[in-house]
């Protein structure tokens, strides 16, 4: 019997240096920590991410859903009480396992009423410069980086144009898609491993069909999902937003999520009328990301799967 | 047949891909956290040998491969085809030169090779890791020159040459690592 956990106590111990600088960074800031629950009523409509659903329980009155991260209970706190939050902790997703995903992991997740998401990314950098060391960092859109990787405008290209880009430099046998399906190719097959030579890295202003939560605005000649990624050495680390606070455009979203869900053959998933009704209410205009710690302290330690840094992993917990 | 999703693909997995039998050599899930979840699997083709990457949508499906690695005996060839015998059952299977490719060279009778089956035919034949063979043709020995580390050229029972030291004469029988091509030593001896 394998009981033992997967690493050293050097590395459990530097993952509670890592917690005490994150509420030390915030405490300072006065970010005020919060608690959400974990199983919850309603589950994410993201037709790329998929929640566990717990049955039974004598205390269910309905199945209840795993958080796949806490960004609707902590939008209703936000809309109630208005000032900065943050949280850390466990999230799942189905589906999600490899050296860089766990389906079990801890995220930190903050909010920043009053900031845009380039005030956000200003953060971000400075807690991630906290705990990695000072370093420099650059930022640059989503349409210059594929400008300048791959040549091609990815907000204005047609999926045949991609997908022959996407063929030039690898092989996706008879993989067929919409536009969103060879920019995530690209984007994670081509770019996301030459950043790994770029240290840390924001990218900025993602399609408006890959907004998710964020809001949308005018670009020049284009529209953008107010939306950030940070790369460190091309792991992908956190992800932001400019928040949408539109519950009429929230809604539409959505069910335009379940819309995708039903072409893919996926379950829909029923909105989360506490979230809508809180937006109705009405959430302040502010910021938030979403930060991977697992991977934090994988670039932390340099390690390279994220197996080396979790207690017990996904296959021994 | 049974299929396997991508999230059960695992190194050693056999499975269909345009037609031929492939062996998975390295499974990776790379996924941005909004977007679409991909595969990127490393396979290699166990017709042509060749190995590439392959990307997928998770989820997605390939058939299993009926493919099979089987200990056997090596029994004879009769020039055309080379027959092995699976030694429990005492079933015989006949491989062609394209099974055997430059296996041939390394095979000696009653060895016991890994013969690779795909739908109950030999696909591929692996001999053991060391062969004992003969030594058929050689220049004549330099009897008692263990020291001066020269060699040169010996044709094996099979027709397989290698380098070999000066001493060693005809008849003689070595040790040979069939991965590397080189003699390890006489036979009986390391």
């Amino acid at each position: 019997m394998n009981w033992r956990p997967g690493v050293e106590l050097a590395t459990l111990r530097r993952r509670a240096q890592l917690l005490n600088q994150i509420r030390a960074f915030f405490l300072e800031r006065d970010v005020l920590e919060v608690e959400t629950p974990l199983l919850a009523a309603a589950g994410v409509t993201d037709p790329a991410i998929e929640p566990f659903c717990v049955q039974r329980g004598v205390s269910l009155p309905a199945p209840r859903f795993l958080q796949t991260s806490p960004e609707y209970a902590m939008k209703r706190l936000l809309s109630a009480h208005g000032p900065a939050i943050y949280q850390v902790c466990k999230a799942f997703r189905d589906g999600e396992a490899g050296a860089r995903h766990n389906p079990e992991f801890t995220l930190l997740e903050w909010y920043r009423p009053g900031l845009d998401h380039h005030a956000l990314m200003e953060e971000v950098a400075e807690l991630v410069c906290g705990v990695l060391g000072d370093r420099p960092y650059r930022s640059i859109s989503y349409r210059q980086l594929f400008l300048q990787q791959l040549s091609v405008d990815p907000m204005t290209a047609t999926s045949q144009e991609l997908a022959q880009v996407a063929r030039q430099h690898l092989d996706p046998g008879d993989l067929e898609g919409e536009r969103d399906l060879w920019l995530d190719l690209l984007m994670s097959h081509v770019i996301e491993p030459r950043l790994a030579h770029q240290g840390m890295c924001f990218v900025y202003d993602y399609p408006s069909s890959q907004a998710a939560l964020a809001r949308i605005a005018p670009a020049g000649d284009v529209s953008v999902g107010q939306r950030f990624e940070l790369y460190v050495d091309g792991l992908e680390l956190a992800n932001g937003y400019c928040e949408l606070t539109d519950a009429a455009e929230q809604r539409s979203r959505f069910d335009a999520d379940n819309a995708h869900r039903r072409e893919r053959g996926l379950p829909e998933r029923a909105a989360d009328e506490q979230l809508l009704a809180a937006l109705e209410h009405g959430l302040p205009d502010c910021s938030g990301v979403a930060l991977g710690l697992d991977r934090l302290l994988m670039l932390a330690l340099g390690e390279t799967d994220i197996r080396a840094v979790l207690a017990f992993d996904w296959d021994n917990a | 047949m049974a299929t396997f999703s991508t999230n059960e693909f695992r190194a050693g997995l056999k499975v269909m891909l345009e037609g031929d039998p492939c062996s998975i050599l390295d499974n990776e899930f790379v996924k941005p956290g909004k977007g679409q979840a991909f595969n990127r699997v490393k396979l290699r083709n166990l017709k042509s040998g060749r190995v590439w990457e392959r990307t997928f949508k998770s989820g997605e499906s390939l058939e299993a491969a009926d493919v099979m690695d089987r200990t056997m005996e090596y029994l004879y060839t009769d020039g055309e085809f080379w027959h092995f015998m699976e030694p429990d059952t005492y079933e015989q299977y006949q491989a062609d030169a394209n099974a055997v490719g430059d296996a041939h060279i390394w095979l000696k009778e009653q060895d016991k090779c890994e013969v690779t089956l795909y739908n109950g035919a030999p696909l591929s034949v692996a001999p053991p890791n060391f062969v004992e063979l003969e030594i058929t043709q050689t220049d004549p020995g330099l009897k008692g020159d263990t020291a001066s580390g020269g060699n040169k050229p010996a044709t094996l029972s099979t027709g397989a040459v290698v380098k070999v030291p000066l001493f060693l004469s005809e008849g003689e029988v070595v040790r040979v690592d069939t991965r590397t091509g080189e003699y390890q030593g006489r036979a009986g001896k390391s």
